[in-house]
């Protein structure tokens, strides 16, 4: 039994803008999936990468709100200086907890949380980055039954993330931004 | 698979159940918090703790009342920073401060103080702005290991390089090191500072009213709490605020979605800064 995946969850750090210009602004206007993603920002700037993509993508792109409900076919960025959590009935909670590996927005903390709401029906992407977050994360996905996607370290603008990730996770799916565009497109 | 998805329910019946615990046993009520959050917390208080189950840790809780401050130190404490969002704080001394003057005396309580950064900010700024002498300023938590470390002023050195410079941006009109004493790799805060503070346990989910206040500030608070709560403690807040009293949120929290937003209308509102009708 195959299970129909229902969320993408994204995180980026190191050369996350041009990872992400390759992904985010080729899914159809039809996309059936919410997508989250976490990059890591500064956290004393107002953050312009909703706007940004908003103006590239052919589908509405926000930045999360707290307990805003999660709709299909939208892209979610978490906002500077919170991490963003999904709550086991769709919806996301924000939080100022501390930084998680130097960071907030964490990506584990998205992806865990994004596991524990979506189980088995979760894609979550590993990209580029220069640190080691996601790695734990990835390997919750995993153990949820989810399915892990990695960009290749070779083609990364950061090897490390992607590494990491794989380190911990050796059944994830390796591929370049290409053909991550291309699964996500097809699944 | 089916193994994993039952195991993962199991854990959150363990969860509920020890959140039922903590409320039955020590009135604590965290049933209505936003649940990912929770979670997460009580992972890490379980894994450093050192127990492998949930349910290990509601036996311990229910039998050993020294568990409860323990498990407190993960569900509350938050670390924050003086003058964080330092254009939140110049927004309060420049738009909310005239009109606080109007007043003889004034009432501002700091809701879910935790450390006490916050508080220790707002303080600063009113002695800057003249208006100490005259205000009374109530900071509460539910974690009276917060509250003590609030009532202590004491922080690390190695976090004043921040603070500083947040309090420079903030607009601040003296120099941060004027009210601290730095020794040892800590800094303590001048006493004088606390002189026209009261210090009190109060829960947003359970207390209620307890004095008319001209500006509440509740950062980074609500947004722990589920819907139906947040409605609580944002009625807390209507019914405390004098008219035309202030109300300041986290820079992503908002009365948007509350059923309370009719009673208050925008003051600031990049700054999350509200203020409460006059009806």
């Amino acid at each position: 039994m195959t299970i129909e995946p229902e969320a993408v969850v994204i995180g980026a750090s190191a050369g996350a803008l041009e990872a992400l210009s390759a992904i985010l602004p080729a899914l159809p206007a039809g996309f059936r999936m919410p997508v989250l993603v976490v990059v890591h920002v500064p956290p004393d700037r107002r953050s312009a990468l909703a706007e940004l993509f908003r103006a590239k993508c052919k589908l509405p792109v926000e930045e999360a709100e707290d307990k805003q409900p999660i709709t299909g076919g939208t892209i979610y960025f978490a906002p500077p200086a919170y991490h963003l959590l999904v709550e086991v009935d769709r919806t996301v909670s924000l939080s100022s907890d501390e930084p998680v590996l130097f960071s907030r927005p964490s990506i584990d903390v998205l992806f865990e949380t994004a596991a524990d709401a979506y189980g088995p029906a979760l894609i979550a992407i590993v990209l580029t980055g220069a640190n080691q977050d996601g790695a734990r994360g990835l390997k919750a996905v995993v153990e949820a039954g989810g399915t892990a996607v990695v960009q290749e370290p070779a083609t990364a603008f950061a090897s490390a993330m992607p590494e990491a990730a794989i380190l911990m996770c050796p059944s994830a799916n390796v591929m370049s931004l290409g053909a991550i565009t291309q699964y996500l497109k097809e699944v | 698979m089916t193994e994993m998805l039952a195991s993962e329910k199991i854990e959150d019946i363990e969860i509920r159940l020890l959140l039922e615990a903590l409320f039955l046993k020590y009135h604590y009520d965290f049933r209505s918090y936003a649940m990912a959050s929770i979670k997460r917390r009580l992972k890490q208080a379980r894994e450093q703790l050192g127990f492998t189950t949930f349910s290990a840790m509601q036996e311990s809780l229910l039998r050993d009342p020294d568990m409860l401050p323990q498990m407190l130190r993960f569900l509350t404490v938050q670390v924050s920073e003086m003058f964080r969002d330092p254009s939140y704080f110049k927004a309060i001394r420049e738009k909310v401060v005239p009109h606080l003057r109007t007043y003889p005396s004034i009432k501002v309580w700091i809701a879910g103080c935790s450390g006490g950064e916050e508080l220790y900010s707002l303080v600063i700024l009113f002695r800057e702005e003249g208006l100490e002498e005259r205000t009374l300023f109530y900071a509460t938590d539910i974690n009276p290991e917060a509250l003590k470390t609030a009532e202590a002023g004491i922080f690390a050195l190695d976090r004043l390089q921040l603070f500083t410079e947040n309090h420079r941006r903030s607009g601040g009109k003296s120099s941060l090191s004027d009210y601290y004493q730095a020794a040892y790799g800590k800094v303590t805060f001048d006493k004088t500072l606390r002189r026209n503070v009261v210090f009190a346990d109060h829960s947003l989910v359970t207390d209620a009213v307890f004095a008319e206040m001209h500006l509440i500030s509740c950062r980074n608070v609500l947004i722990y709490f589920d819907r139906d709560l947040q409605d609580r403690a944002l009625g807390l807040f209507k019914d405390s605020l004098a008219r035309k009293g202030f109300l300041g949120l986290g820079a992503k929290e908002s009365l948007r979605f509350s059923r309370h937003a009719g009673a208050f209308e925008d003051f600031v509102r990049e700054e999350k800064l509200y203020q409460r009708r006059g009806d």
